[in-house]
């Protein structure tokens, strides 16, 4: 059984739909990345299945609870990181680590747990005195605390610099590795495309796509190329027989695979075309989002 | 069991490592008490401004620290996701609750300790006092408060909500017979005054605490009323979100 089940679920706000019949699995040992712009419902699916929020309707399923009814019980298990905040501004970041070791009573060392997530300098400082990366940190640490079997985090890594974003994806890894079924919202492919072994996109309140990376790009390959932007893109088709699509700037598409690029070389120095940027192979997943919402994050 | 006790450790830690919030619990009840026993400008009626005074500060003691501390607090807890952090924890509302009441109740003892030997070494002198009644006052007076305080955090954004119970405190404070006699209000005002619970508290603790107090039965009443319904309303205002 996975560990996370969540199956037609309906959370309305007033006569906002937020998240609109979504259905989708998050297994034990992987991070299920659910992806998708500002507003898409990532965050208001994420709390049903922690139990803060009600379904309007539909069902969840968490570790094999219901998280409505059962939520202290699963609260034990379940190490939650918000997108922001959390923790009073005066509060010092050695305190709050112990009130959180405490309050899941699994024997975690406040000290340990600061120290794994380069946090071990700061214990006498207070929360306000933290940078962005480091609130993330602490609150990453928080979730540990919970030594969780299911980990609900919302944009782990937004507003974190390059190094804490290492740092965090390393343990977010580690906690998989250990059996954790990690669920992470993001609106950063990027993010997603580094971390994820699954991902549910969400759009406007519904999934419009499900499945490990390489199904979601699978039969997707493409050639992505930059020349002049003067390029006459209807020749260079029928030459090719395969669509080319013109991005601006100079950019240029072509659906197919890399089998093709000898021939796209051969008519470019054939027309005294520059070549730059020749990229050829599977889409990267930003390209799938944009084939299936048709926009940008 | 533990758990309770980490977070009332939590609770304590944050009001000690407040400054504002010692000032209003603390600070400003020793300085009223000091400045107008010293300085006799209050019309307070009674020989000694003390008498008048020791019964009054303590029921603003109550005030500041089961409505402003705890209502500031909460307020920005919720204003900082803290409450919905804590409640993915196996802590539960209950916990939190009797955590922020024993918290309460710790820094009124705090408070006593501090404020009842300065009131006697500034010449207080009460006549037969009876502690136990004054303690039953602020037990009531502590769930009052409490539920008025609660009702605007559970409700206000963090800093309208901090104008809003510091704005309140003040009313409270001038209305409320803690340093300024009702006999020197308007007749109107004074009947409102007696109505609010700063005014009810300050009559109960005055009357309890000193000889010529009398009896105080409406100011029981009134007091327990708003003991009843303000946490009740707080309960139903109460967003934790």
């Amino acid at each position: 059984m996975p560990a996370v089940e969540v199956d037609d679920l309906v959370v309305r706000y007033g006569d906002l739909v937020a998240v609109d019949h979504v259905s989708f699995c998050a297994e034990a040992g992987a991070i299920t990345a659910v992806l998708g712009p500002n507003g898409a419902g990532k965050t208001s699916t994420i709390e049903v299945c922690e139990g803060y929020r009600s379904p309007t309707s539909g069902s969840t399923t968490v570790l094999g609870m219901n998280p409505q009814t059962e939520q202290t019980k699963l609260s034990k298990r379940m190490g939650v990181m918000l997108q922001e905040g959390g923790v009073s501004l005066g509060a010092r970041v050695g305190d709050i680590a112990r009130l959180y070791c405490d309050l899941y009573g699994k024997g975690v060392n406040p000290s340990a747990l600061l120290e794994s997530v380069g946090l071990g300098e700061r214990i006498r400082s207070s929360y306000r005195r933290l940078s962005g990366g480091e609130k993330q940190r602490l609150s990453l640490a928080l979730a540990l605390a919970a030594r969780p079997d299911v980990a609900f985090l919302d944009e782990p890594t937004s507003g974190v610099d390059i190094t804490g974003r290492q740092l965090i994806r390393g343990i977010v890894r580690e906690l998989a590795d250990q059996g954790c079924a990690v669920v992470l919202a993001t609106h950063e492919l990027d993010e997603a495309e580094r971390l994820a072994d699954h991902v549910v996109i969400f759009d406007r309140g519904r999934i419009i796509a499900d499945g490990t990376l390489d199904d979601l790009r699978r039969g997707h390959d493409e050639i992505r190329f930059r020349t002049s932007p003067t390029l006459a893109v209807s020749e260079l088709s029928t030459a090719l027989g395969l669509p080319v699509r013109a991005l601006g700037d100079g950019e240029f598409v072509i659906d197919g695979d890399a089998q093709h690029v000898g021939a796209l070389t051969t008519w470019l120095a054939q027309h005294n075309e520059p070549l730059a940027d020749l990229r050829a192979g599977r889409q990267r997943l930003e390209d799938v989002f944009l084939r299936l919402t048709g926009g940008a994050l | 069991m533990s758990m309770l006790r980490a977070q009332l450790r939590s609770e304590l830690q944050a009001t000690m490592r407040n400054s504002e919030q010692l000032l209003l619990t603390l600070g400003i009840p020793v300085m009223l008490l000091v400045f107008f026993s010293l300085v006799d400008i209050l019309p307070t009626g009674t020989k000694d401004p003390i008498d008048f005074l020791a019964p009054g500060v303590l029921a603003l003691a109550v005030m500041s620290a089961a409505m402003v501390s705890l209502g500031i607090g909460t307020g920005f807890e919720r204003s900082y996701k803290v409450l919905k952090r804590l409640g993915t924890t196996p802590l539960g509302r209950g916990r939190l609750i009797v955590a922020k009441i024993l918290s309460v109740v710790m820094v009124e003892l705090v408070q006593f300790a501090v404020l009842i030997p300065i009131a006697y070494a500034l010449g207080w002198q009460p006549a037969s006092p009876q502690w136990l009644g004054a303690l039953a006052g602020v037990v009531v007076g502590t769930m009052a408060f409490a539920g008025i305080g609660l009702c605007l955090a559970g409700r206000l954004r963090g800093e309208i909500n901090l104008a809003a119970q510091n704005g309140l405190y003040l009313v409270l404070l001038l209305l409320g017979g803690m340093v300024i006699p009702f006999s020197k209000l308007p007749d109107g005002l004074s009947s409102v005054a007696k109505a609010l619970p700063s005014g009810a508290l300050s009559e109960v603790l005055r009357t309890s605490l000193t000889q010529s107090g009398g009896s105080s039965t409406t100011a029981w009443l009134i007091l327990a009323g708003w003991a009843v319904l303000a946490p009740a309303a707080a309960t139903r205002l109460f967003r934790w979100e």
